[in-house]
This record gives C-alpha cells, structure tokens and sequence, in this order.
C-alpha cells in the first residue's frame, strides 16, 4: 500500500473497464477528436445554460462508460468527480441524476487524477467496486467563473490557455480487460509566488516537478520504466519550464516521452488556444480518451499521468494572494 | 513584479520566478501599441464619419453632434458583441477598442449576455456593471474633484 512518503501501491491493480470522453466543437477541431466517443457541434449543447450544458456532459459521459463497460446503472457503487465550478455544482448534479452514493472532489484541474486515485483506492481496498471517477469543464462556463464575460474584448497574453470543454470518466472494477492502475502519487501543494492568473503553466510546473519526482524516489524507479509521462495542462510555457526544471535537478526525463495533454488537445495553429489547453475536462478526456485508447492498441504499455491543479479563487487573486499550485500522479498499466 | 511585492518571497521564490520568466513568451509591447494604435485610430476616424453625416444630413451642429455620434458607435459596438465578433478583433487592438465608448459598451452588453441565464433582475440588471462599474465610480469621482478644484478657484478670485 503506502510506499515512500506519499505513493499508494494498488496490489490488487484496479481495472479500467472502460472510458468515456464527451468534448465540445474546438476539441471536435482538435487532432484527437477521433479519441472522443462523443462531441457536441455547439457551446450550448442544446441547454440553456452553461452551467447544464457542462453537467450534461458529465451524464452524457457516465452513460457511455457504463454502455461500453456493459453493466448497468445499478452496479455503479461509487461515483467521484470533480468540476471548476462553484460549489462544484456541475458533478453534484450529475450525481442527482447517477443516484448513486457520490463523493465530491475539488483539485482544479488536477480533480481527472485525484479522483482516479482515490477510485483506484476504492477498489483496491475492496471498499467497492464499479467505481466511476472523472472530471469535467465547459470553456464558457469556467470563463464566466473565473475571468472575464466570454463576450468581453480583453486581450489576452501569449502565456494564456484555452479551458477545454469536456468531460472524461473511467470506470474501475476489480476485475475485467483493460489498463490497470498500478500506484498513485498524491501531490503536495507547491505556491512559487506566481500571482499571474494568465500564466498558469508557470505556477503548476514545479508542482508537477515535484510530484513526478516523489514519484520516481517513492517506488524507486526512473522516467525510463514509462512509455509515456504526461502532463495534466501545463501547456507549452508549463511545459518548458518543467522541462528545465527536470534538467536543472538532473533527473532524466526524456523528451520523448514528456508531454502535457494541454499540448496534445489541440492542433498548435488552432485559434484563441495561444498555450496550450488547461482545465479540468483536459487531462480527463485526453488521458481517457486518447490515451486510453493507445495503450488498448498496446502502442502504450505504461503511462504516468501527472494532472496538475491551480488551486486559486477569483477572489484569491483580487486580493493579490499567489497561486498554490498541486499534482497529483497515476501509473496505467498493460499487464 | 515591483520589488515591493518581490521582497514578501522566499528566495527559492525569487529564484524560480527568474527562471520562469526567462522561459515565458514576451508579450509584443510595441507591436501591440501600433495596432492599438491603428485600430483606435480607425474607430475614431469612424466616429467622426458618423457626426460629419449627422452634421450635413440633419440640423445637428459641432456641439450636439457628440450623442448621436456616440449613440451610433454604442449601437455598432453592442451589435459586434452580440454576434460574436468584438472580443475577437479586441484579442487583436488590445487598448485600440477597450479605450474608445466602444469598449464600454462592450463590457457592459458582455456582461449582460453572459448572466441572461441569471435572470433579468438578478442576472442582467445586476451584472451589467460588473466591468463598467468601477469607470462610473472613478470617472465621477474624477469630475467631482475637477469640480471642487475649479469653484475654490473661482472663489479665490480667478476667472
């Protein structure tokens, strides 16, 4: 179980039965929006708000990862999910719909892997089975949120990312085909005093630095026993930044293998995406989509998935307060 | 980052907020004044347009041309926005079409699209200063001292 300081073994290796990601028209223009199982041509979906147009997501995305898991509704025993809500509101009134016992979470955009963490540990633990976990965000509703009206001519800096609309669930199960969680490395917060609500990849880095190196001294291995080694949304600034970090602290992680899910979701010219994608719908959908789906095709054996999480309030930073920043990391295995 | 603001940091802070900022994008400072430039410039142009047409076509003179002037870019600019189209060109003008009515209109049509969902009282009617509040605060604020400072002067003997 416990291994190092802050690493969960999963002896009994979880099973992720099956996956689901629903995302919105820019992912759908994105280069993985064949890894998507469903995608919405409009921001609205069809509600008439927001806010249900993001909770919609979640149902939608828990319904498929139980169609394709082939179980029903009523074997679900947990449900974990997180949004960038308040009040998480989006996850909570998906779960009225689930009516199954639900756990709240809130890591910003880290929520994709705590909750799968926390799942892993659920079934591990035989505390339950058919555990559904995942995270969701809308961009509109995250924007009205957390910056400026969507409508509002602010220009935005070169560091800026692009909130990903979607939603990502896995469904855990003892047993059963597919990835196996195999350990877990829950994050520590990490604040660099970087107030900038616009340059998150640069606050979240070393973060994700620190919690992939707990990771590798925790079980004592080396970024070479991964096939892959993914980012939540550090985005491209994060991203490079974390890059150096690695290289500065003379850990090898070679860029072959290091990437961010805020880099893979969308095409590098697509517009308005300036960074890279971020939010909580990105490491979720790309990790449950896409990514799930190669190590299925055996193209991926072994992955880490670091999601890493800007734990700030709007009115944190109006007050001037500094970002505390989280990671939080999952090895998803083909054994 | 002010060296005030610098000194509350722990030196670890310090150091990686240099190591960070060595590797962020810069933002184009000057380019981005030549196309605020550029396109205030143009939005301005275009309000003298409309108040030199106002002011041949109907019986407006220099003075009373400035409301329906300011009407017609207000109604321009809450259209653009409407439709999608203002934050765009605004990610291109920067300051260029934040500065001008334009700009104020647009924060405020913004904001009341954005909270429609709210409802009309709580939502529309209690969101749409949301942005352009603070400008009404200070802006008269502003006047009023303007204000206060030209009757003491007059009051002093000045003409």
């Amino acid at each position: 179980m416990l291994q190092g300081h802050q690493t969960w073994v999963f002896n009994n290796k979880p099973t992720i039965l099956s996956t689901a990601a629903v995302g919105g028209p820019y992912e759908a223009d994105g280069p993985l929006a064949d890894d998507f199982d469903l995608l919405h041509a409009d921001l609205w979906m069809g509600q008439d708000s927001y806010e249900k147009a993001e909770r919609k997501m979640v149902e939608e995305a828990c319904e498929i990862a139980i169609r394709k898991a082939g179980k029903q509704k009523q074997d679900i025993q947990f449900f974990l999910c997180g949004d960038l809500l308040n009040q998480i509101i989006s996850s909570s009134f998906a779960a009225r719909t689930l009516a199954v016992p639900f756990l709240g979470l809130y890591g910003a955009c880290s929520s994709s892997m705590e909750s799968l963490a926390l799942g892993s540990l659920i079934v591990d633990s035989k505390a339950g089975n058919n555990v559904i976990c995942g995270a969701v965000s809308h961009n509109a509703a995250v924007e009205k949120q957390f910056r400026y009206p969507t409508e509002y001519g602010a220009q935005k800096p070169p560091t800026a990312q692009w909130t990903v609309t979607g939603a990502g669930m896995a469904l855990l199960c003892d047993k059963g085909d597919g990835p196996k969680v195999t350990s877990a490395t829950i994050g520590k917060i990490v604040d660099m005093g970087i107030s900038d609500p616009y340059n998150m990849g640069g606050a979240m880095a070393p973060a994700a630095v620190d919690t992939i190196t707990a990771h590798f001294r925790d079980l004592r291995i080396s970024a070479k026993d991964y096939d892959l080694i993914a980012t939540g949304d550090l985005g491209r600034v994060g991203h490079n930044i974390a890059a150096d970090l690695f290289k500065k602290h003379d850990i090898d992680v070679p860029d072959g293998i290091f990437t961010d899910c805020g880099l893979m979701i969308y095409k590098e010219d697509q517009p308005n995406v300036f960074a890279g994608g971020s939010g909580c719908g990105c490491s979720a959908t790309v990790t449950f989509g896409h990514i799930v789906n190669r190590m299925k095709k055996r193209e991926l054996n072994k992955v880490l998935i670091v999601a890493t999480g800007a734990l700030l309030s709007p009115l944190s930073y109006q007050q001037k307060e500094s970002i505390p920043c989280i990671a939080h990391a999952v090895s998803i295995e083909n054994v | 980052m002010s060296n005030k603001e610098k000194k509350k940091l722990t030196p670890v802070q310090q150091q990686y907020q240099s190591f960070s900022k060595a590797r962020e994008p810069q933002r184009p400072v000057l380019f981005n004044c030549v196309k605020a430039f550029l396109v205030g410039g143009a939005i301005c142009a275009l309000g003298q347009g409309v108040s030199d047409f106002f002011i041949w076509n109907f019986d407006f003179t220099e003075k009373t041309v400035g409301n329906p002037t300011v009407a017609v870019m207000i109604l321009l600019s809450v259209i653009l926005t409407s439709l999608g189209v203002y934050d765009h060109i605004a990610q291109f003008a920067g300051a260029g079409t934040a500065i001008p009515v334009t700009g104020f209109a647009n924060s405020m049509a913004s904001a009341a699209i954005e909270h429609r969902s709210e409802g009309f009282v709580l939502g529309v009617g209690g969101n749409m200063f949301k942005l352009a509040g603070s400008v009404i605060v200070f802006g008269v604020f502003a006047a009023f001292l303007v204000a206060l400072i030209k009757t003491t002067l007059t009051l002093l003997g000045g003409s």
